[in-house]
């Protein structure tokens, strides 16, 4: 009888350590797919950054480097300007991409570094316990922001896509969402084509993935969901950002 | 015979890294190491390699981390404000053990300071700089051509002890030029860089480049096995250079370019009759504590002289341990001591002791 689903060869064989409900894991579970689909594990370097999914060094395969915080973009310059036939990802979160990294992440995206980021928003840190993070929603109710998030105080959100998609080393910027199988299809598809961009040597590729943190935000996976698609679609529309051809 | 060439310390010394087989230089403009990276970005692309102007010296120090990981040897340069922004990754890279060489031509600070030559970063080499336990090996070279023996020296160290090495100059040895060759540096059998990260090639088990170590357990004894690195390097690798100690009253400790001028100012001590002796620490970290443990039995006083308040001194008088007194003289914010400053110091220590 033939095997109709298995575990991707280029994710670890152990237990992931994030929350449940997390959809860290189904991120984690694509990239791998396309790392086996477009047979690049052997010279694939990931980069794992400081947040939830600090321990992603422990989960893929691949050659791995784990980056202090916000630098992951930096990490991968390094490791992709000593290795020019490598496939070099970085893995990073709202905290980690659009506050203490954003020099970084602005800088590789404008040297057209041929570097993939995925990128987890959940609007959340949520490693420290539920903080206030760059893309946090204005109104959005966090450990740091218990009056809500007030535009008069904090500021407004990140919109990392469209940012990155001024910059013109960006080659390929998309933000998808994991909260449907629909979607997850449709993010799977753009980690591909962020993965064929680096391959062909276009330039910076980021995926922006819409994920969910149930522990932070005190809801359960399913109302998770919901919270994403009511609240933040509208702030963060999905949809191709940049695509060089 | 060799052939001669006149160089400026920091061009020398960029030049000899190429020639030790640096891929890579990442690095951030400031004075007055800014003859390092003009030289890399004329000649690198020439050799194959990369210079690459990092948007901070956060990033550089970040992007040597991944170049590092990758297995090349590679290199940043910077000036001390530089070199504070660039600490907390010199620690990640040490608590990942990885071979690099990050150069430090000092300036007076604290804060933007100076631009002046300076050894107010003594501390901050030889203590940490960054979080956690961990040392690099910094060497502190006298002259151009020995800033260009070092660095041949510092990739080697990185390489075969897993570590960053710090080459410790200042503005005066940087920009100064003397006669250099470089065929009198000596290469060291290097072990293969099995950890690196450059793709499993589906041949081995992935390669995992980390500083993050969860459990208590085993981050103890990560430590402690670094620790035993470090032991082996205090053991084997400390360099230093003695003139005229064996029967000197007075010995002088200095580094870096202040080392020349202490010797100046012992021949003139000397030819007045006063007996003084000079140890030059080469190795700023491992110490050499025996060295001078050892001229505290013959000579009756020491005096550390630094262009700072006074921070080697402090390893000074833990390696006399008391047996003799240890003066100190410093100039600092970019002011160099004179061999007339040093020898009215020693002068005053001898009167003293009348």
């Amino acid at each position: 009888m033939a095997k109709v689903f298995e575990r991707p060869r280029a994710l670890s064989d152990i237990s992931l350590h994030y929350c449940p409900g997390c959809t860290h894991g189904i991120i984690h579970r694509l990239i791998a797919e396309v790392i086996d689909e477009l047979e690049i594990e052997g010279k694939t370097v990931g980069v794992a950054p400081v947040g939830c999914s600090v321990f992603a060094y422990n989960y893929f395969e691949c050659d791995m480097q784990e980056a202090s915080h916000g630098r992951a973009p930096a990490v991968a310059t390094g490791i992709k300007r000593a290795l020019k036939d490598s496939v070099v990802f970085t893995y990073q979160g709202d905290g980690d991409l659009a506050a203490i990294g954003t020099a970084e992440t602005v800088h590789a995206a404008t040297r057209g570094e041929n570097i993939t980021t995925i990128f987890v928003n959940n609007t959340t840190y949520g490693m420290t316990g539920g903080q206030m993070a760059p893309t946090s929603l204005v109104g959005q109710i966090t450990q740091t922001t218990p009056y809500g998030r007030d535009v008069a105080i904090q500021g407004y959100p990140i919109k990392v896509c469209e940012m990155l998609s001024t910059l013109d080393g960006t080659a390929y910027a998309e933000r998808c969402a994991v909260d449907s199988v629909k979607n997850i299809r449709a993010t799977k598809k753009a980690i591909k084509k962020a993965f064929e961009t680096q391959l062909a040597g276009k330039g910076y590729s980021i995926v922006e993935v819409l994920s969910t943190c149930p522990t932070n935000w005190g809801l359960s996976p399913v109302e998770s969901l919901d919270w994403l698609r009511e609240n933040m679609m509208p702030v963060y529309p999905l949809g191709v950002y940049k695509n060089k051809e | 015979m060799a052939e001669k060439v006149l160089m400026k310390g920091n061009e020398a010394m960029a030049e000899a890294a190429m020639q030790a087989g640096c891929k890579l230089f990442f690095g951030y403009p400031i004075t007055p190491q800014t003859e390092v990276a003009a030289y890399m970005a004329k000649k690198m692309p020439k050799i194959g390699g990369l210079f690459l102007q990092a948007e901070s010296e956060v990033a550089s120090i970040n992007m040597v981390y991944g170049a590092a990981g990758a297995g090349e040897r590679v290199m940043t340069s910077s000036s001390s404000p530089g070199i504070s922004l660039m600490s907390e990754g010199i620690s990640y890279i040490a608590g990942a053990d990885l071979p690099c060489v990050v150069v430090n031509i000092v300036r007076g600070g604290p804060g933007l300071g100076g631009i002046q030559p300076a050894q107010s970063d003594y501390f901050q080499a030889t203590k940490g700089g960054g979080h956690g336990d961990y040392h690099l090996i910094v060497l502190a070279p006298d002259s151009v051509q020995e800033m260009v023996n070092l660095t041949s020296t510092a990739f080697d160290l990185a390489d075969i002890y897993r570590l960053p090495v710090m080459i410790m100059g200042d503005g005066m040895l940087g920009q100064m030029m003397e006669p250099v060759e470089f065929s009198s540096v000596t290469k060291r059998e290097l072990p293969e860089k099995t950890w690196a990260t450059s793709g499993t090639k589906m041949q081995r088990k992935r390669n995992v480049v980390n500083s993050l170590f969860i459990e208590p357990d085993e981050l103890e004894e990560i430590n402690n096995s670094r620790l035993e690195k470090y032991n082996i390097i205090k053991e084997k690798e400390v360099l230093y250079e003695t003139a005229n100690t064996e029967d000197a009253d007075v010995v002088i400790v200095a580094y870096g370019i202040i080392a020349r001028v202490a010797n100046t100012a012992m021949q003139i001590l000397r030819d007045k009759g006063i007996k003084v002796g000079v140890i030059r620490p080469i190795t700023l970290w491992p110490f050499p504590s025996e060295i001078i443990a050892k001229t505290a039995k013959t000579a009756k006083a020491f005096i550390s002289v630094e262009m700072s308040q006074g921070q080697m001194v402090e390893d000074v008088r833990l390696a006399v341990n008391g047996e003799k007194p240890v003066y100190f003289y410093g100039r600092n914010g970019g002011k160099v001591p004179s061999p007339d400053e040093i020898c009215a110091e020693i002068e005053k220590i001898i009167g003293g002791g009348k």
